[in-house]
């Protein structure tokens, strides 16, 4: 099967690739281009794992064709911390023990930047209703709730 | 202090919270999980699956598959070793069917390709010719007479004559005469309680890259809970040299037991060989829910008797664990941990380990106890309602203590479930006040843990700075605990110990990851391994100084001269001894290996409040807490951890989770929407308070900690819910359905 | 080598493969020889024990060592062998 040609911007440097028309997003992106963030724990859109952004929008990669993302902007885990320092939710997963093995984090860190980009000041209802679609099996939520609670307020407080 | 006194206080490192060491590679993605590895010239494998329960194998026609573009290889029963014999041979009967499918989605013939998109079109193209059997996947239909038998022969000889073939373990303990304590009660009450199979439900997929050359050597990249089983597995159905694999345990994305076990290694082991090319496979979620082990499902009947004051007379329980197509449900263990927090004159457990049409059941965070504390801990509320008792008071009553005699035999060591009660008894929770239609429930739970073998190495580098080695792959944040211990004992900072989970090559075996046994037994080796690293420390300053190695003591990081005649010379700092080694004898390597064997037991109380709604049938569980004995917590917010993730689980298993299968005896619901485990929007915050009471096994007194948090929760929300809504179920998982039809059984009268 | 004579308790499955017996004395310093003691006395007990079993000597329950001492007085159980998940 021929492949298809995509130009797309990850993490705001503009790739290239090939794909197979079948191909998703995830598997691009692990496969194609070596991020390999972003996780496969269902493929179904059921858990999360694979959470990244298309042109701030949070969608699972494992339901996003790859050849759809011509002209977009995508954004994974490895785009949250800048060159110098963790993004502070980064700061606030590791010191709250957000995370014990650590595949659901690539895909809440992402769901949860996004949460606060949209809503600085998140009740713990709206924080645990958003991150419904992230399923963690170690932590409980517990930890994760905790930590994007501080994170937010944290953030307003130095904004 | 003396090396061999257990060290309770005074710590300056252990009892912190320190950043886990490799937190930063896990919130960057930078971290390297089981299908993250890549390797030059590397093909996709699938496996083929059964889509019948149980089903003759008559012919496999691969010739379509291989000739299709991109395909390299082909593997089916014929390409393992022959001749294995007992658990090996269970093994590779699951990871590749003989003659028969024994459930649908048992392995059957496996192909790789360039691509997975390749090796996906592939598969399709394999045909394969079934003949199908009648199957059984029910615990009390697969040992009813007339069940398909599964496997002929398979019982051992601990199993009474008379019973189903399927019947294939059989286990009995007790003491005291159980009809004499009944008679002595003032109430009896017995109940029958039926769970079913849950899965651990790990986010990550199985995942595996290996490469077998037909010179024998091979390597394995793999997300496991033990590398060296994987190593000895994969050697023994290859039929090849067990140091010949070399397995490299990658970051693993959950485990709870389920990744004790080996699928999918020796297949990509028998591609890599055919292909002669290294070979991934990466397990779908479908895959994951099919064909790797979930618990048992379970039917049991226990009866109580209790007098007015609450004292237990006698206590009956049997256990019959459905384990899949194979032997091993865990049914000892649901009979030894069934009644081990009371202290009993009169107790019998009886268990049976049934096989049916169901995948091999696999280990799963205190396998076979969250069962039995659902069973018996219903019946002990159940008697406490009607005699009009406290739940806790009544269980304190009878609580097992250091001395009293276990319900499975021996005399107890030190425990801390007495310590527990009182603690839950304590706290606020407990006497919080309800809103309407809400109920309060309490549970006790208990595990065994374990020891098991255990090497470490420590590594001095010439800044002083400490890299330890250990075999016990990182779950929840051990890394940051081993370097907390090392730290320690060589009196330096944290972050100057590196922890590395070494591969099967560069240390002696390490056992699985399991039987929380991690913090305990890595815990305790990497202890003696810094204590043997001082001693080597302590030599180079004793030469240095022209001293006895016994005038040299080791105080906070240094080499200090001690007793009256050891002169009187400046602390020799690790950094100045590491800095000359080179020069004064060479490398500084201290070193541990054994099979530590006091892995103290662990017991938990939990309280919960839940709130059933009477319109739907659904359960919320509003507040939770979680009180158990850690022995001494090394790094506090990881025992939460691992408190608040055992309760999850449990309140998924209670409320949620199960295995469907249809009357064709296919799983209906392998995959995360229809088998639904709890999600963020579902839980409370869970309350957490560790007690300590040290074991007597570990130099600091550490028990195990990973485990017996979801031993409680099944009984603990089961006896919230009858107190919120006047129902008692006897079935989990407690959906709504079931709650709805409680309710309307109640409202019929 | 003296070998003290130990009382071990069977679990009660295991019972019908000892003549019946609640508990077995042999002659054993450790528990490794207590375990070839108790299968030379009763052959019926090999699959069991090969199959591996924990010993509870004094209530610490011991899932490998065969090296570690048994004495006279200890109070010994067999127990199915202790895993986890």
């Amino acid at each position: 099967m021929s492949q298809i040609h995509v130009t797309t911007t990850v993490n705001g440097d503009e790739v290239e690739f090939l794909c197979d028309p079948r191909e998703t997003m995830l598997d691009v992106l692990r496969d194609r281009l070596g991020l390999t963030g972003a996780k496969e724990g269902c493929g179904t859109g059921d858990c999360g794992a694979c959470s990244v952004t298309l042109d701030g929008r949070l969608v699972c990669s494992c339901l996003m064709l790859g050849a759809e993302a011509e002209g977009r902007e995508i954004g994974t885990v490895e785009g949250i911390a800048t060159d110098e320092d963790l993004h502070p939710l980064q700061k606030k997963f590791i010191e709250y023990a957000a995370l014990q093995c650590g595949i659901c984090t690539p895909g809440i860190l992402v769901a949860t930047k996004n949460l606060l980009e949209k809503n600085p000041d998140p009740t713990e209802t709206e924080v645990r209703y958003w991150l419904a679609g992230n399923l963690c099996r170690c932590t409980g939520y517990d930890k994760i709730i905790r930590a994007v609670m501080d994170t937010a307020a944290e953030m307003r407080g130095a904004s | 202090m003396a090396f061999d006194e257990t060290k309770t206080e005074g710590f300056k490192v252990v009892g912190t919270r320190p950043n886990r060491p490799d937190g930063i590679d896990k919130v960057t993605g930078r971290a390297r999980f089981g299908a993250d590895a890549t390797a030059p010239g590397m093909l996709h494998g699938v496996i083929v699956r059964s889509p019948h329960a149980h089903a003759r194998i008559l012919k496999i026609d691969t010739s379509e598959a291989e000739a299709m573009k991109g395909v390299h290889a082909v593997v089916t029963r014929a390409d393992f070793a022959t001749g294995l014999t007992g658990e090996n041979w269970n093994i590779l009967e699951n990871v590749m069917a003989g003659e028969t499918a024994l459930y649908d989605g048992h392995a059957v013939v496996a192909i790789a390709a360039t691509s997975s998109l390749a090796a996906r079109d592939a598969a399709k193209a394999i045909v394969v010719d079934y003949e199908v059997l009648p199957h059984v996947t029910d615990v009390d239909k697969a040992m009813a007479e007339g069940a398909p038998v599964i496997r002929e022969g398979a019982a051992d000889k601990s199993v009474p004559a008379g019973l189903h073939p399927n019947v294939v373990r059989y286990h009995e303990s007790g003491h005291g005469d159980v009809e004499t304590g009944f008679a002595e009660a003032d109430l009896v009450i017995e109940d029958s309680f039926r769970t079913e199979a849950t899965h651990q439900g790990y986010i990550e997929p199985h995942a595996c890259l290996a490469q077998l050359g037909n010179d024998g050597r091979g390597e394995i990249w793999c997300c496991t809970q033990g590398h060296w089983n994987v190593q000895k597995v994969c050697a023994a159905l290859l039929g090849i040299e067990t140091s010949k694999l070399r397995v490299t345990a990658s970051e693993i994305g959950g485990g709870f037991g389920g990744k004790t076990a080996v699928f999918i290694e020796p297949v990509a082991l028998a591609l890599s060989l055919k292909a002669n090319r290294p070979v991934k496979i990466v397990m779908t979620r479908s895959e994951c829910f099919r064909a790797t082990g979930p618990t048992s499902s379970t039917s049991m009947d226990v009866k109580i008797g209790m007098k007015k004051d609450g004292t237990i007379t006698a206590a009956k329980g049997v256990f019959r664990l459905q384990g899949g197509a194979f032997p091993g449900a865990p049914m000892e263990f649901t009979a030894m941990c069934a009644f081990a927090p009371y202290n009993l004159a009169n107790v019998s457990q009886i268990g049976f380990d049934v096989m049916s049409n169901r995948p091999k059941q696999a280990a799963y965070r205190a396998p076979g106890s969250p069962m039995a504390a659902f069973a018996v801990e219903s019946v002990i509320d159940e008697l406490c309602e009607q005699l009009g008792l406290d739940r806790i008071e009544t269980r304190l009553k009878n609580a097992s203590k250091e001395g009293t005699k276990a319900s499975f035999g021996p005399t107890w060591d030190r425990i801390g479930l007495v310590e527990c009660l009182e603690a839950a008894k304590a706290h606020p929770h407990y006497t919080a006040p309800l809103k309407p239609g809400q109920g309060r429930g309490i549970s006790c739970g208990f595990w065994f843990n374990h020891g098991g073998e255990t090497a470490v190495q420590m590594a001095l580098s010439e800044d002083g700075t400490v890299q330890l080695s250990v075999g016990t792959p990182d779950i929840g944040g051990s890394r940051a605990s081993m370097a907390q211990m090392a730290a320690e004992e060589l009196g330096i900072p944290y972050e100057n110990v590196r922890t590395t989970i070494a591969d099967t090559a560069t240390l002696g075996y390490n056992e699985i990851s399991h039987g929380s046994r991690v913090t305990y037994a890595s815990g305790l080796a990497t202890i003696e391994a810094a204590r043997d690293t001082i001693r080597k420390l302590c030599k180079r300053a004793a030469a240095k100084w022209g001293i006895d190695e016994e005038a040299v003591s080791w105080v906070d990081g240094c080499a200090v001269p001690s007793g009256p005649n050891a002169g009187d010379f400046d602390p020799l700092p690790i950094a100045r001894i590491a800095k000359s080694m080179g020069r004064t004898g060479g490398p500084i390597v201290g070193h541990y290996e054994a099979t530590p064997e006091g892995a103290g037991v662990s017991f938990a109380t939990h309280i919960v409040d839940a709130e059933v709604d009477p319109e739907t049938g659904s359960t919320r569980v509003v507040r939770y807490t979680v009180v158990q004995d850690a022995g001494k917590a090394i790094h506090p917010t990881y025992v939460e951890g691992q408190y608040q993730g055992g309760a999850a689980q449990g309140i998924g298993w209670a409320l949620n989770e199960e295995y469907i299968y249809g009357a064709d005896g296919r799983l209906q619901n392998a995959g995360f929407l229809d088998y639904r485990i709890p999600v963020a929007s579902d839980l409370p915050m869970i309350d957490t308070v560790i007690v300590e009471v040290p074991n007597p096994g570990h130099p600091y007194g550490v028990r195990g900690v990973g485990e017996t948090s979801i031993c409680p929760p099944l009984a603990a929300i089961a006896n919230a819910v009858s107190a919120a809504a006047g129902v008692r179920l006897h079935e989990l998982p407690m959906s709504p359905p079931r709650i709805l039809a409680a309710l309307e059984k109640q409202a019929a009268g | 080598m003296y070998k003290p004579l130990v009382k071990v308790h069977l679990w009660s499955g295991l019972r019908s493969l000892a003549d019946g017996a609640e508990a077995v004395e042999v002659r054993a310093a450790t528990i490794g020889q207590m375990l070839d003691a108790l299968v030379a006395a009763h052959p019926g007990l090999a699959d069991a024990v090969e199959a591996g079993v924990s010993v509870s000597v004094d209530g610490k329950i011991y899932a490998q060592n065969l090296t570690e001492p048994v004495a006279e007085d200890s109070e010994v159980y067999l127990l199915q062998r202790i895993k986890g998940g």
